[in-house]
């Protein structure tokens, strides 16, 4: 016999079931036609063949394995009330075909509804990784011709015309323009590129021609790797789902063992008729079949994953969900996550142009933004940078190098001898600090020649992001490699009262750790000296713009570099988590309420539920589960 | 208390201890190692009510991959999920699903149905 599939099977049971139904309905008028038990006899006959015998088949085997799961409870409760009828019908008694197989109709409705929602929550990733561009024009023997992404090689040059999408990750050779990066970072204003910018495969380029080059093919581009960390985050299991785990095991069990309580007490104690107790005990087993138990992680986790990627949110596992309540603190690194990390250069003492060519030499390889700015001042007033030899990074004082034989050095104050301390220089360059100013030295060998001073504005978004984050209750500090003054400055224009400043970049660490004795931490950066903070947080959170390093050791990535990104993430991940909690307390409750009313309970009152009635409370519990975590797309957030 | 009373008492006292010793009671089973060829490995598990065999074994630094064999109709085992891995599979599209798992290093790899019944493991030695 051809496999059926579980919809085909669904409809089937539907209509053999409808003679069932009609019977049902018509009993309380007391409409009878004769022959009726031997209708149904046939159509529950054949409903177990079709829709039944899978989950007989199943319970066996996992029977062989001393499991017992759902199927277990759905072959027992169906095989009972099945061959009960069946004798029932022979020796000229009630019998209860309907039960058999209204069961069977209801678990199969739910199995159906929920396989077909699931299958629904898991096209996040898919859409997203269709959005791929499929073909590509690349440069290939002196012409450009179309061809299709596989075939597309790093080092590759491709041509992207204006309302076509960007095919890969690359580096802009030619051409300006304005890409749609909303895919990756759910922003919507489209981003001015020139020669130089990077580019990511996938988002839309709008305005103008360009001509790029090929950084990273197939797995390692963006989009795929967003992809990957999805159905990483996906598939895994929230903490509080370990607990559920380990109830699944003895749960099937005990209420089989419940069951046969229930029949033994109403049968033997109560002197119930043997049909009404063991009607009692199927229903036991039928309303406490444990689907929507099963199902209310793992679709809350998939949907709501899948909606905070689409606005620019990664949370990586389903551990972080959990932390993310928990917490009650959040630090942020201040240069380049909390500011522009662009400071400008606007003072400078000393020897302009040498001082300048000088610090623009040695700073030339530091991607510092600091260094950044010396070398933009520099060009912008048309100083040749000499060559430097031998340059070398100083951790956390500054950068050294030689030019023509003689040693420069530039850096902060720890940078300085203690000669140099207390001199004129120190002095200048306090007053320059006191403006909330971040100050380098430059030094000839161990001689101070010159002072720059450099200020760095707040991202545009940063108080909002603040206020947003004190509004969900924590408490906001910042950890800074800059001196006390030039945070303090910055912090009070956000309005942070918790400042730690002059941290070594392998002390960031040890400051994380000091928040963590006064509450849960969250920290927020994107350089690779923060990698290790993020480790030590609870929460590590990398900005969009980071580097690598930084993303694979934090718990959170945002796609983009707005900082209200951060607000929306944390809320995200608690608003995913208390879905989950309240998905896990509406199936137990369902149990809960359940049984006790499925055991007879309540009958004295006469509140009862029969089995088929079990089975339609317990497919909709299933299928309410599903519900209320596709509804986490469309569900607003509280910032 | 009649005589079906009684027998219906008996009756269900001995189900209630045979359901606890065959589900609750200690059995373990036998894991099995995957057949090796010269430059691969494979191991076929078979889905029906669970996972036989639960655990597989693997060889370190042979490329290995494991065959799932679908023979269950229910909704229940409908998915198989390595968490690890980030893998989560319909076992329903296809008679055998092939899973390649990664041996460069000596690892425990869980897996899981989609709604985390049932349990199986592939260790790599």
């Amino acid at each position: 016999m051809k496999k059926l599939t579980m919809g085909q099977r669904f409809w089937l049971t539907l209509i053999f079931s409808l003679p069932l139904i009609w019977q049902m309905l018509t009993m309380p008028f007391g409409w009878h036609y004769s022959g009726q038990e031997w209708v149904a006899l046939a159509s529950t006959t054949i409903i177990m063949l079709i829709s039944a015998r899978p989950y007989w088949s199943s319970a066996w085997a996992a029977f062989k394995l001393h499991k017992a799961n759902m199927n277990t409870l759905v072959a027992v409760s169906t095989t009972v009330t099945y061959f009960y009828s069946l004798f029932a019908v022979l020796t000229g008694i009630a019998e209860y075909f309907e039960s058999a197989a209204l069961v069977t109709l209801f678990v199969l409705l739910g199995d159906y509804l929920s396989e077909r929602m699931s299958n629904r929550a898991n096209d996040a990733v898919k859409k997203l990784l269709s959005l791929q561009a499929a073909m590509a024009e690349v440069w290939r023997d002196g012409k450009y011709q179309n061809l299709p992404i596989e075939q597309v090689r790093q080092g590759d040059r491709v041509r992207v015309p204006a309302g076509a999408k960007v095919p890969v990750d690359g580096k802009i050779l030619t051409g300006e323009t304005e890409i749609d990066e909303s895919l990756v970072t759910g922003e919507s204003v489209p981003v001015a590129k020139q020669p130089g910018d990077q580019v990511i495969g996938a988002t839309m380029n709008t305005t103008g021609l360009i001509e790029v080059e090929v950084t990273q093919t197939g797995q390692d581009t963006t989009l795929a790797q967003i992809g990957e960390m999805m159905r990483k985050a996906q598939t895994s299991h929230a903490p509080i789902e370990s607990l559920v785990d380990r109830i699944a095991g003895i749960f099937v069990p005990a209420v089989l063992i419940l069951a046969l309580l229930t029949f033994a007490i109403w049968f033997v104690l109560l002197g119930a008729s043997f049909t009404q107790a063991m009607l009692f005990g199927v229903s036991v087993i039928v309303i406490a079949c444990p689907c929507a138990l099963g199902l209310a992680t793992p679709t809350a986790l998939m949907v709501g994953m899948g909606r905070s990627a689409r606005s620019g949110v990664l949370i990586k596992n389903g551990e972080v969900l959990e932390k993310a309540v928990e917490l009650q603190q959040i630090a942020f690194d201040k240069t380049g996550t909390l500011t522009k990390g662009q400071p400008e250069l606007t003072d400078l003492i000393g020897e302009r142009k040498t001082v300048l060519a000088v610090a623009a030499a040695v700073e030339q390889k530091v991607t510092h933004p600091l260094a950044q700015a010396v070398i933009t001042a520099a060009q912008k007033e048309k100083i040749a940078i000499p060559a430097a030899e031998h340059s070398q990074v100083l951790a956390g004082k500054g950068t050294a190098a030689e030019i023509d034989g003689q040693l420069y050095s530039v850096g902060n104050r720890r940078l300085l001898p203690t000669a140099a301390v207390n001199s004129t220089w120190t002095q200048q360059a306090e007053e320059l600090a006191a403006e909330g100013k971040t100050v380098s030295y430059v030094l000839q060998g161990k001689k101070i020649i010159g002072l720059l001073a450099f200020k760095d504005l707040p991202k545009k978004n940063a108080k909002r992001a603040l206020a947003d984050l004190r509004r969900q209750d924590l408490r906001v500090a910042m950890i800074t490699g800059d001196s006390h003054r030039a945070a303090a400055s910055i912090a009070s224009q956000l309005g942070i009262k918790q400042v730690i400043a002059d941290v070594l970049p392998a002390k960031k660490v040890a400051a994380v750790k000091t928040l963590q004795q006064h509450g849960s931490t969250a920290f927020v950066g994107d350089g690779i000296n923060d990698a290790p903070a993020l480790a030590q947080a609870d929460v590590g959170i990398a900005m969009g713009s980071g580097t690598d390093i930084a993303i694979s050791s934090s718990d959170i990535v945002l796609t983009s570099s707005d900082l209200l990104g951060v607000p929306k993430a944390i809320a995200l991940a608690r608003k995913i988590f208390r879905r989950i909690k309240l998905n896990l307390f509406w199936a137990f409750i369902y149990n809960l309420i359940g049984i006790p009313i499925a055991a007879g309970l309540f009958a004295k009152v006469g509140l009862m539920l029969s089995p088929e009635l079990a089975a339609l409370a317990m497919a909709f519990s299933s299928v309410s589960v599903v519900t209320s975590a596709l509804l986490l797309n469309y569900s607003k957030l509280r910032l | 208390m009649s005589v079906e009373h009684l027998l219906a008492a008996v009756v269900v006292l001995a189900l209630i201890v045979f359901i606890g010793w065959w589900f609750l009671g200690k059995h373990e089973q036998q894991a099995q190692s995957a057949k090796q060829t010269a430059q691969k490995q494979a191991a076929i598990i078979k889905v029906h009510g669970g996972y036989s065999p639960s655990t597989v074994v693997l060889k370190q630094g042979v490329p290995a991959e494991v065959k799932f064999e679908m023979h269950d109709q229910t909704a229940c085992l409908s998915h198989v999920v390595f968490e690890q891995l980030g893998i989560d599979e319909d076992l329903t599209k296809q008679a055998v699903t092939t899973v390649k798992i990664p041996t460069n290093e000596k690892k425990t790899f869980n897996f899981a149905c989609g709604m985390g019944m049932f349990h199986g493991k592939v260790v790599v030695k």
